[in-house]
């Protein structure tokens, strides 16, 4: 490691984030996304990015805050259900939309970073999916996906350390690591920036390897999509 | 008279072998995790990447790094787990999960199930509902009998596009539980006072 991996904030760590780029980006829903980092890129002069996230946002939070500057060229995404800025820029074709079954999305990144070309599975076969893909009998028939790959990834950890070791919380990990494996560049935001050391090896989520940047992040909104407690309905 | 909503969910948990791991999809299904009785020591899987989902949080405990795949705000159980969505689909597609319940636009006589998107109308994606169907090992769809029009969900073929090919194993629907078979529906319980007539799929049964 020649230089620091540790940046001041999200706009130093995606200064060269450039239009037409690719641009991988964690959460569920709203769950673990890179708040610092969307806000940052909503406000930079970048269009024609093609994002590979599986919600593209909702209800006007999260990625929506970048499409609705129409920053997005082409995405990459399992649900869009919810969102209804998305939907309404795809009927209208304003954005072109890959939808991905989920658990394929999840493995064509996790391939990418693995450093697997492609790989056959059974979902998505006798759908519209499988529309012009390789299909394979095994013990039944398979379609054959390809890796997706980034530019860049914007992730968010609860903990990180300066090498980039990553520590998450509860289900915010979900395509987090995947991606982070996956891009070229990976910035990734904490809630605590942590010293060496200060996570030990064995509760490491995401070694370090993979994490090119890595700043403290502030003003965490965490918002809740559908709070639910115990009692109600 | 029909099935209402948690007699529907208590039909499928019955479905459920002890010990088992269950799936369970956004709508309809997600009344299941409030039902199981615990002592059936059945592991809910979220796809979002945990197992062990053990009903709702209270006010104090509730965290909004928390949800299951609805979005939800969830709490866990002693025994859970957290992992990535690429373990997360590992366990479904790998025919680690014993059962999955799903909601459905349409399912027909061959197994085949519609779920995620209505052409030129309304397109929500699928989500885990294809990688579901292809990997868990017994897949179970919970919808109502009829359309908002009144048209039967259960049909011969289904028209919308579909989510899985020969995929369906059981549906259980407001009037009853059914199971495709060689082309055609066989009936494996009705609701009470519920008449073969009543389904409106005279053509499809075996």
């Amino acid at each position: 490691m020649s230089q620091s991996k540790v940046f001041q904030d999200a706009k130093s760590a995606l200064a060269d984030l450039k239009s037409d780029m690719t641009l991988m980006s964690g959460g569920f829903g709203l769950c673990g996304i890179a708040e610092n980092c969307i806000d940052a890129i909503a406000d930079m002069d970048v269009k024609n990015l093609t994002v590979i996230s599986n919600n593209i946002g909702n209800s006007g939070r999260g990625l929506v805050k970048v499409l609705i500057k129409d920053k997005i060229k082409k995405a990459y995404c399992s649900y869009v259900g919810g969102n209804p800025d998305l939907e309404e820029r795809m009927l209208a074709g304003q954005i072109e939309v890959e939808l991905v079954p989920q658990g394929t999305f999840a493995e064509r990144i996790r391939a990418a970073g693995m450093g697997i070309r492609a790989f056959y599975t059974p979902t998505g076969y006798g759908t519209l999916i499988a529309e012009g893909k390789e299909v394979k009998e095994f013990d039944r028939p398979c379609i054959l996906e390809t890796a997706l790959h980034a530019d860049f990834a914007i992730i968010k950890a609860q903990k990180g350390d300066t090498y980039g070791n990553l520590w998450f919380k509860e289900t915010a990990r979900n395509f987090s690591p995947l991606m982070a494996m996956a891009a070229k560049t990976t910035v990734v935001e904490v809630e605590e920036l942590v010293e060496l050391g200060d996570i030990p090896a064995e509760d490491v989520h995401l070694p370090g390897v993979f994490v090119q940047r890595i700043f403290q992040g502030s003003n965490y909104k965490n918002d809740i999509e559908f709070l639910k407690l115990e009692g109600q309905q | 008279m029909s099935w209402d909503k948690n007699m529907m969910a208590d039909k499928v948990i019955g479905l459920f072998t002890d010990h088992c791991s269950v799936n369970l999809g956004i709508g309809l299904p997600t009344l299941i995790a409030e039902r199981i009785p615990s002592s059936k020591g059945i592991m809910i899987h979220s796809e979002n990447g945990v197992l062990g989902v053990s009903g709702r949080p209270t006010k104090e405990t509730v965290s909004p790094t928390l949800i299951n795949a609805g979005k939800e705000t969830i709490a866990v159980g002693d025994g859970a787990s957290y992992f990535d969505s690429s373990l997360s689909f590992g366990m479904i597609r790998g025919g680690h999960i014993d059962f999955c319940v799903l909601g459905g636009m349409q399912a027909d006589a061959k197994g085949n199930l519609a779920n995620w998107m209505i052409p030129g109308h309304k397109v929500t994606g699928m989500g885990g509902a294809m990688d579901l169907v292809n990997g868990a090992k017994t897949v179970i769809i919970m919808m109502t009998h009829f359309s908002k029009n009144g048209d039967p969900k259960i049909l011969d073929v289904c028209d919308l596009p579909l989510t899985g090919k020969e995929v369906v194993d059981i549906i259980v629907t407001d009037l009853g539980m059914f199971k495709p078979h060689d082309g055609k529906i066989e009936i494996i319980e009705l609701a009470e006072g519920i008449d073969k007539t009543d389904l409106k799929m005279d053509t499809i049964l075996k």
